[in-house]
């Protein structure tokens, strides 16, 4: 069959088996050439970008076929190959980041000021604000309270909180609930005290 | 063309028409009927006459390659033409491996219309570059243009379509589908014209910034004929909301981003997304789900049961979220996924959809040793339920024989099969024999296949079915595959309707390369790369086929030297010109 061959090493590599402190790879002669060609993609994707190397040969694992040396490298990570799988680069460009979690749960940690230690909660189980406050006061011991306008903090010591998407703290309960799941990154329970400052916008 | 002398009835000469003429008359009324441009094809061919009746009645143009003929022969030909489609780069260009800059140039095309077509209304271009004057020449040039489609083209911005929605006026359908666009900073969706529109269908869904929100909102206000609809991510589901309650009458929708709003005024509601969409009654085509978060989807429920379409290929859901929809969608014909939706998903698919027409199962990590989600239960399970399938393109990373076979038996109207196994020369998943016997069974037991897309580990055995079954195959794309040129002579020998062949990475030579001599004039173009083609084999065919134009390049802009062992890319296509005088100086036209 006449398929391209794995490169064969010509000497026994000591160097690959040798002991050192430092990161793998670090001594490798830099055999490829790294003309990042541009190409008609007018915008560079992370992705084109790590397909860097000169891509003429990269569809060839070795350029032994070609030139009769035997390079001393390994083969490109397979990842490299351009233009394969075939997916046009609008497509991959805009696709939507993998899911780190499978089947839905969305934790996020919850601290509260003075807690030693951070406590993780599964947002996806409550169906609504003071389901989730019943068990912030569950978990802490404390009580806590949303923030309303005439009420303040409803003489509770405590404030919710959390961080959403763009990293702002933001006060629990001025948003529908579906969307704060949507964006909640974490929860930290603040001193009323200290939270004054959060209400006084 | 008509020279009767005829005069006022009562006084003069009366001259009849020659028979001759008054068949010509005759024809061209009848010829008008003719739509089809393979039928008007035949029908020029049948003597001198026809000849000239057909040119003169054809109002739509279909160029496959715009470099198989000039703009001037065109026009010099046709004289009545109202639509104009247009093709310029080959496939494998989307794939990044043509260099840039390489061609497809609209204006001169632009420019010979503009002077021969003043009554053109549609344009319809698939990779091609059109620039900004070009947009705007074309709202000059013809006054009553209609139609504009642009499909994986570049070159152009938002200034120019902000001249075109300003100039012409009769616009009816702008669609921008996958083209690379400039942002130039101009709020072009408020430029459309201020009293009304005619627009039917606008497409921006590849525009890459925000747009003009209000202005957008006043402009499907104003364009009550608009049925068509497809929205960038930039549009916030709350948006969308406030666009589809004034647009009711919406049949194809593309939404943006499916996920709430980051700004919310304090105290107000989420709005009743079901009920806007319940109000859609015409709504049979949906699209976009950019960004999607998965508890809104229960939204789209009340529109399911009417949908023909369906694209979800850029949101991430699982096979729970899928389900949640598809069990609502029994008349769909068509769907586009992501394969995150799994072998699961893909079983709730062949149980409720019948009639699916077309399946498209995307990856999300488009990469060869990616995790894979989908595998030949999901295509099995397709096969079983879907048998009414006609296209399929399928990413995967592992596949047996066994669920093409199926396939191939069970969907026996297939028309396209495109599989794509993403690891390179892989074998069945079970018997880890080649991936031969499947896509022969393939050509074999789907007599009405015309396209074909073949991966994994194939051997030269696979082209011989190729070759002996594949007789109504039109287009076929081959990636690392076959042993030896018999591969590539199996397919040029036996696949007589062969229009189209795309290879890359392919051990196939010189020797296969002649074998195709006898057919080459028949096909619109061979495109070869990274295979073991020389410069000189390519030179032969150069010489021996005098209206073939082929092209050499390597892959780094380079010119091909003498030297040379093989040729990167090897593009060929048949044309009625000396070769182009626009190609950048790294192609060799040999």
């Amino acid at each position: 069959m006449d398929r391209p061959k794995i490169c064969e090493r010509r000497d026994l590599n000591l160097k690959a088996t040798e002991l050192r402190l430092g990161l793998p790879g670090m001594d490798e002669p830099e055999n490829q050439s790294t003309s990042c060609t541009a190409r008609s993609n007018k915008r560079p994707s992370p992705e084109v970008a790590e397909d860097c190397g000169s891509w003429t040969n990269n569809s060839r694992i070795c350029d032994a076929d070609r030139d009769g040396e035997v390079q001393d490298r390994t083969p490109p990570a397979k990842s490299q190959i351009v233009g394969w799988p075939p997916l046009r680069s609008y497509r991959k460009n805009n696709l939507p980041k993998k899911s780190t979690d499978d089947g839905g749960g969305l934790y996020v940690k919850v601290s509260m000021d003075g807690a030693p230690y951070l406590r993780k909660i599964d947002l996806r189980v409550y169906k609504s604000y003071p389901q989730l406050l019943v068990a912030l006061e569950t978990l802490f011991k404390v009580t806590v309270a949303q923030y309303s306008e005439m009420d303040g903090f409803n003489g509770s010591d405590y404030a919710p909180t959390y961080v959403d998407k763009d990293g702002d703290w933001m006060l629990l309960g001025d948003v529908p609930w579906k969307m704060f799941v949507s964006s909640c990154k974490r929860l930290r329970i603040m001193r009323s005290s200290e939270a004054k400052g959060l209400s006084c916008q | 063309m008509r020279d009767i002398s005829a005069e006022v009835p009562g006084g003069g000469d009366y001259h009849p028409p020659c028979p001759d003429q008054v068949l010509e008359n005759v024809l061209e009324n009848v010829l008008q009927f003719l739509t089809s441009r393979r039928d008007r094809n035949a029908a020029s061919l049948v003597c001198k006459s026809w000849y000239r009746a057909e040119a003169l009645t054809r109002s739509e143009l279909f160029i496959g390659n715009c470099y198989a003929v000039t703009a001037r022969r065109v026009t010099e030909r046709f004289c009545r033409v109202n639509s104009v489609v247009l093709k310029g780069r080959p496939r494998f260009a989307d794939f990044s491996l043509m260099p840039p800059n390489w061609g497809a140039h609209f204006t001169p095309w632009l420019t010979a219309f503009g002077a021969a077509y003043h009554w053109l209304e549609k344009i319809y271009l698939k990779r091609m570059s059109i620039t900004d004057d070009d947009l705007a020449q074309i709202s000059l040039s013809f006054p009553s243009f209609k139609e504009l489609t642009l499909v994986c083209c570049d070159g152009f911005g938002t200034s120019g379509l902000a001249i075109l929605a300003s100039k012409s006026r009769q616009l009816r359908v702008l669609d921008l589908i996958e083209d690379e666009v400039n942002d130039d900073d101009v709020d072009w969706i408020s430029c459309f014209p201020e009293n009304g529109t005619c627009l039917e269908s606008l497409s921006f869904d590849c525009v890459e910034w925000p747009i003009n929100f209000g202005a957008l909102e006043r402009l499907v206000a104003r364009s009550p004929n608009l049925k068509k609809l497809r929205l960038n991510q930039f549009v916030t589901l709350g948006q969308l909301y406030q666009l589809i309650v004034r647009a009711p009458q919406l049949t194809h929708l593309g939404t943006g981003a499916f996920s709430p709003p980051e700004i919310w005024a304090q105290g107000s509601e989420e709005p009743d997304y079901e009920a806007a969409f319940s109000a859609c009654r015409s709504l049979v085509c949906l699209s976009g789900f950019r960004e999607v978060v998965p508890d809104y989807l229960p939204a789209i429920y009340p529109v399911c049961g009417k949908l023909i379409s369906l694209n979800f290929s850029y949101a991430n859901i699982n096979a729970e979220e899928l389900k949640s929809v598809i069990c609502h969608c029994n008349k769909l014909q068509t769907l586009w996924v992501l394969d995150t939706v799994r072998d699961e998903g893909l079983e709730a698919v062949a149980t409720t959809c019948k009639d699916l027409i077309e399946l498209r199962v995307f990856p999300i990590d488009a990469s060869e040793d990616s995790e894979g989600f989908v595998s030949e239960v999901g295509l099995t399970a397709i096969a079983e339920g879907c048998r009414k399938l006609q296209s399929i393109l399928y990413f995967c990373q592992r596949m047996t024989n066994a669920a093409v076979v199926a396939m191939s038996k069970n969907c026996p109207d297939l028309v396209v099969f495109r599989l794509c196994i993403m690891g390179r020369h892989r074998p069945d998943y079970l018997t880890n024999e080649p991936m031969d016997e499947g896509f022969g069974a393939i050509v074999m037991n789907c007599a009405k296949l015309t396209r074909l897309a073949v991966s994994g580990l194939l051997t030269d055995k696979a082209f011989s079915y190729i070759g002996r079954y594949g007789k109504l195959v039109r287009t076929l794309s081959v990636a690392f595959a076959g042993d030896s040129d018999s591969a590539l002579k199996y397919v040029l020998e036996g696949c007589s309707n062969l229009q189209k062949l795309e290879i890359r990475d392919s051990p196939f030579g010189d020797s296969a390369l002649r074998d195709g001599l006898h057919h080459y004039y028949n096909m619109r173009f061979l495109w070869m790369s990274s295979c073991r083609v020389t410069l000189q084999g390519c030179r032969e065919i150069a010489q021996t086929l005098p209206q073939m134009v082929v092209e050499v390049f390597t892959s780094e802009s380079t010119s091909v030297k003498d030297e040379d062992e093989y040729v990167d890319t090897l593009y060929m296509y048949r044309s009625l010109e000396r070769s182009r005088n626009d190609a950048p100086a790294y192609v060799r036209i040999l």
